[in-house]
């Protein structure tokens, strides 16, 4: 008995030691997780997370005090990538955004409401809005991110977000309802 | 114009559903189960009867636990089907409480423990089966070869309530193995084979069923002819069985070559026992076992090959239950390895190159 | 040389074979004895300006214009595009937005046209002799009529004549299977009108530079086999009628392609890379007719049936036809029909609305009742493996719906979602009526979704480079012009302070005795103001 435990004990520290030093000797640096995000990140610094742009977004997310949710442009695509960069704990985040986000949000202006000040196209980080001042406003849909800054800076409150329209170029089928003894 | 969602197509359909397929299986397995009612009398139709209905309220039970629709799921004939099968398989003058241990355990544990019908990765009824036979070895292995049913000597309607229901009733007046377990039996006893095949029951009892056995051990022929209707109808497939039997009979036929007073002939193996009810009925069932005809193959092979080793050289006098559970644990690397080759690809699913003939 | 292969065996058999497939109830008859009839005008068509694969046509005309028969009132744009001509003579009362004929029933820029009555025609296109022509006329005159392939696909039929400008063909195939169930406009069409779509066929043969022609026609249509057989003579010796067996989805281009020739077509190929072209039997009718007569594709055949329909038909209509009006033409609906389908019952695309238009792809207008429709519950997979049975691409069906149905939609495209052909025979053979091919659909949408997604953000991010390049631009200019002006308004003061110096010191030489305390005020020293 005694004989068995002593085995045991040796292999124990003997396998411990092995595992410690080839911690230490083969030790890799990881690499800075902020520049990999940042990759990620739409980078049109539109400030919907609520950080100084897409860097400090970056950096927020790196250190864990940011979810891997906070991008809402991204959407769900972003989140995910996000999620295996900084480890698969923050995949449970990812539920709620199963729907939630599929799909694209695109800004609107109701050109009843619209003044024409131009503080909304200044503002916007991708020049998705056309017009001059005096003018009304419009939103070109292929560019615009739904970042919700020209809603902030609107005076009149002419803009809003609402999903993207349906098309027939970017329309598809639902997805079938699968459970079961539903209407096919 | 629907009403509701607009649907993609197609919108047409083969009109054949689930239901309909368990149906045509119970069709199929009729003739062999009337016979073996007019074998083994009202006590076997006893614990058919009690079997199934034990099953009908298993799946009742588990899916009101698993908070599912109960009217689609109980009448689409697959929890009628698995205790059915599993009566076939049951000692027919078992005790009722055999029957409904078997098909709780079926329908539990085989299969909604998995998550319901078409998620188990098991054949319930074989689970169930492999389960009894090692918790109950005496009631599992009590064989009876009684007068046929309606001649003297055959248990009346109110006897057989009592050998169902009552306990013991007077079993051992007729008792006695079944030729599998005679033959491994006289077999581990050091007897030549001959001797042994001398006292047991010839080839053509077997292929009509007078013999002691399980409702489903009876009559290979009635089997095989419903097997056969079985795959004319669609409903199956030839893969597994003829996959089967071959590899069943072609082991059986090699070792019976090498040594005929140890092994019996290949004959012999194939119409005795659960073989053949195994083959169409059990093996060939779609939840467990591969989905591609080539897997299939490989799947029946390896039941028939197991099922002659497990009867040769395993603790087992009939090894079909086991040779399926053993099998069925491989269904999702066979399907994994089997699958079709894409159109336009190869097997390793890379576009096929430009053949040169075709630029002329 | 080959000498003998297995190939050669099954060849002499007539057909190669194509795996899977099913056999569903064709139930043809409700309209294969119905002759071809010609609906009469009706009260208003509305023309789509995207009824083809590709870009959306221009339009050219507005409101109130008057149109004449065959004028063309939408311009192709782009390479894969079609032209779009006016059915009929009348006044155009809207260039605007209409409900498509397409299961979601989202608007496409449509011209409608009240028909005057008259049905006059504008000036035709000049007669063509394709004996003589060049086959690039040829071609040319078939995009100019606006032709596109008639089977459903609908891909302009002028970019499949020039092929052979890329590949080096050899054989033309006439799809002529119709294996959908319930259509037999194709059917009726090689019948009845076997001569024009023989010279069709001959004239597409020209354009496309090939002598070796296979018409492809299932076996349950002996009728119009009998009927091409008498007049392929036409198109010269290697010409031949091949009977396919009544399979479905025999009428796909790719498994057409290997029954009459034995050639697999290799995923994401086109056919004119393995040297052969696919056309519709109704497209070489539609060339037959812009090359004989000059005129172009402003009406189809198209077969009205399913046990909705009081009076199944074959109807001549003018494309752009509300159907209801096709349907009214028909004696009407029976009752409240299941499904509204526009095309067969396997591949076709249900309807909402009975004012959408027919187009240019439209083979049929089917109304089925539950009886004819697939039942509404679905329950689990039960692993049968009918869909992988049936399927004619080799796929295995259930492992893709069971991915996709995860959400893995990357999982299903590696077990072969992209080589889907949408050809419905999974579906139709599921036992537990598993809405397979939606799903699919659904997940290819949603993979064209993200990459265009995809695209969009990659599009973003350049555009926000761009506008912080450009703000970063101005904000360099505005300092700069700021610094400029700093400087010069430093330069100003520092004259201004130097006048005054000198003014001082003038007033110094005069007044001597207060000088220092006079300079000191003046103003800051020199080099302050030049900083």
């Amino acid at each position: 008995m005694i004989f068995a435990i002593a085995t045991m004990t040796v292999l124990g520290l003997g396998f411990g030691t092995i595992l410690g030093f080839a911690a230490r000797r083969f030790h890799v640096e990881t690499p800075p997780v902020v520049d990999e995000i940042e990759t990620v990140l739409p980078g049109t610094n539109c400030g919907q997370c609520g950080f100084a742009g897409c860097h400090g977004a970056a950096e927020a997310v790196a250190d864990g005090s940011a979810p891997v949710t906070m991008c809402p442009p991204g959407g769900r695509e972003v989140a995910v990538q996000l999620a295996e960069i900084v480890g698969a704990d923050a995949a449970a985040d990812l539920s709620g955004m199963e729907e939630a986000h599929e799909e694209p949000i695109v800004a609107f202006i109701f050109e009843d409401h619209c003044t024409g000040c131009t503080k909304c196209f200044k503002r916007c980080p991708t020049d998705a809005i056309i017009g001059a001042a005096k003018q009304i406003h419009t939103v070109i849909n292929d560019a615009c991110i739904g970042c919700d800054a020209c809603v902030e800076v609107c005076p009149t409150e002419a803009i809003i977000l609402r999903s993207k329209p349906r098309t027939l170029r970017n329309w598809h089928w639902p997805k079938p309802d699968a459970s079961v003894g539903s209407a096919a | 114009m629907t009403g509701g969602a607009i649907v993609s197509g197609p919108h047409a359909h083969s009109k054949f559903s689930v239901a309909q397929t368990m149906v045509s299986v119970m069709v199929c397995l009729s003739p062999a189960t009337a016979l073996g009612f007019y074998q083994f009398g009202w006590p076997a139709i006893l614990l058919f009867a009690v079997t199934v209905a034990s099953a009908l309220i298993a799946e009742a039970i588990c899916l009101l636990l698993a908070r599912r629709p109960v009217s689609i799921y109980l009448f689409d004939g697959s929890a009628i089907l698995t205790g059915w099968l599993l009566a076939m398989t049951l000692p027919p003058w078992a005790p009722w409480w055999v029957g409904t241990v078997g098909a709780f355990i079926a329908i539990g544990l085989g299969k909604h423990v998995y998550g319901g019908l078409g998620q188990n990765m098991f054949n319930p009824a074989m689970v169930a089966r492999a389960m009894l036979l090692v918790a109950l070895p005496v009631q599992m292995t009590t064989w009876v070869l009684p007068p046929p049913f309606g001649e003297p000597g055959a248990p009346e309607f109110w006897e057989a309530l009592t050998i169902t229901f009552g306990g013991s009733g007077d079993i051992d007046a007729v008792s006695g193995a079944t030729t599998l377990g005679f033959v491994a039996a006289g077999l581990d006893g050091g007897r030549h084979l001959t001797d042994i095949m001398a006292e047991t029951f010839p080839l053509r009892s077997l292929a009509f069923g007078h013999v002691p056995g399980s409702l489903g051990e009876t009559s290979a022929l009635l089997l095989f002819l419903g097997g056969c209707l079985l795959i004319a109808m669609r409903v199956i497939r030839w893969q597994t069985p003829f996959a089967l039997l071959l590899s069943a009979g072609g082991l059986s036929a090699a070792l019976h070559l090498l040594d005929p007073m140890s092994y019996p002939s290949p004959l012999w193996h194939l119409a005795s026992g659960g073989l053949m009810l195994c083959a169409f009925f059990i093996a060939t069932d779609y939840v467990t076992s591969p989905v591609s005809g080539l897997g299939q193959l490989i799947y029946g092979a390896g039941t028939g090959l197991l099922i002659v080793i497990i009867r040769t050289w395993g603790a087992f006098p009939e090894g079909a239950a086991f040779a399926v559970l053993l099998m069925n644990a491989c269904t999702p690397v066979i399907d994994t390895y089997t699958r079709p080759r894409i159109f336009g690809r190869d097997r390793k699913g890379r576009p096929l190159e430009l053949p040169k003939g075709a630029r002329q | 040389m080959q000498l003998f292969s297995l190939a050669s065996l099954k060849r002499y058999g007539g057909n190669f074979g194509i795996r899977g497939g099913v056999h569903p109830e064709t139930r043809k008859y409700l309209a294969a004895e119905c002759a071809i009839e010609t609906m009469p005008l009706p009260s208003l068509v509305r023309v789509p300006l995207q009824q083809h694969i590709g870009a959306e046509a221009v339009p050219l005309v507005k409101r109130d214009d008057q149109v004449l028969k065959g004028q063309l009132i939408g311009k192709a744009r782009g390479a894969v595009s079609a032209h779009v001509h006016a059915p009929t003579s009348g006044r155009v009362i809207a260039v605007g937005q209409f409900a498509a004929p397409h299961p979601s029933g989202l608007p496409v820029a449509t011209i409608t046209i009240r028909p005057d009555g008259e049905d006059r025609w504008g000036p035709h296109m000049p007669r063509m002799r394709p004996e003589d022509a060049d086959p690039a006329e040829i071609a040319q005159r078939v995009m100019e009529a606006g032709i596109v392939g008639m089977g459903g696909a609908t891909f302009p039929a002028a970019v499949k004549l020039t092929l052979r400008e890329r590949y080096p063909l050899h054989t033309l195939i006439i799809n002529g299977a119709e294996c959908e169930p319930y259509l037999t406009c194709d059917d009726r069409l090689l019948r009845e009108r076997s001569e024009e779509v023989v010279d069709g066929i001959r004239i597409m043969a020209r354009a496309l530079g090939i002598t070796k022609v296979i018409v492809a026609i299932e076996g349950n249509k002996p009728q119009a086999i009998e009927a091409i057989r008498r007049h392929i003579f036409a198109v010269g010796p290697e010409a031949r009628v091949v009977r396919v067996p009544t399979l479905y989805p025999m009428g796909s281009e790719k498994h057409l392609v290997q029954t009459v020739t034995g050639l697999e077509t290799p995923a994401r190929a086109l056919t004119a890379e393995l040297g052969v072209v696919v056309h519709n039997a109704a497209t070489a009718h539609a060339v037959h007719k812009a090359v004989r007569y000059g005129e172009p594709l402003i009406s189809r055949v198209l077969t009205v049936s399913g046990f909705g329909v009081k009076r199944p038909a074959n109807v001549e209509v003018l494309i752009g036809t509300p159907v209801s009006e096709i349907l009214d033409h028909c004696g009407g609906l029976t009752g409240t029909p299941d499904r509204l389908i526009l095309g067969g019952p396997m591949m076709g695309l249900p309807i909402q609305s009975l004012r959408v238009p027919v187009i240019k792809g439209t083979n049929g207008i089917l109304a089925l009742e539950a009886a004819e429709t697939r039942r509404h519950e679905a329950m689990p997979c039960i692993r049968c493996g009918g869909c992988i049975k049936v399927c004619p691409c080799g796929l295995m069906p259930m492992e893709m719906h069971a991915r996709i149905h995860a959400g893995d939609l990357d999982g299903a495209v590696e077990t072969g979602l992209l080589d889907c052909v949408s050809c419905g025979s999974c579906s139709f053979n599921c036992p537990s009526n598993i809405q397979l091919v939606q799903g699919f659909n659904y997940a290819k949408g949603r993979l064209a979704a993200k990459q265009s997604q995809k695209h969009q953000q990659e599009e973003a991010k350049r555009l926000a480079e761009a506008r912080t390049a450009r703000m970063e631009a101005i904000a360099d200019a505005k300092r700069k012009a700021m610094a400029r002006r700093k400087a010069e308004q430093a330069a100003k003061k520092k004259r201004q302070a130097e006048e005054k110096a000198r003014q001082a010191e003038a007033a110094a030489t005069e007044k001597t005795s207060n000088a220092g305390t006079d300079a000191q005020t003046a103003g800051p020293p020199p080099q302050e103001a030049a900083e």
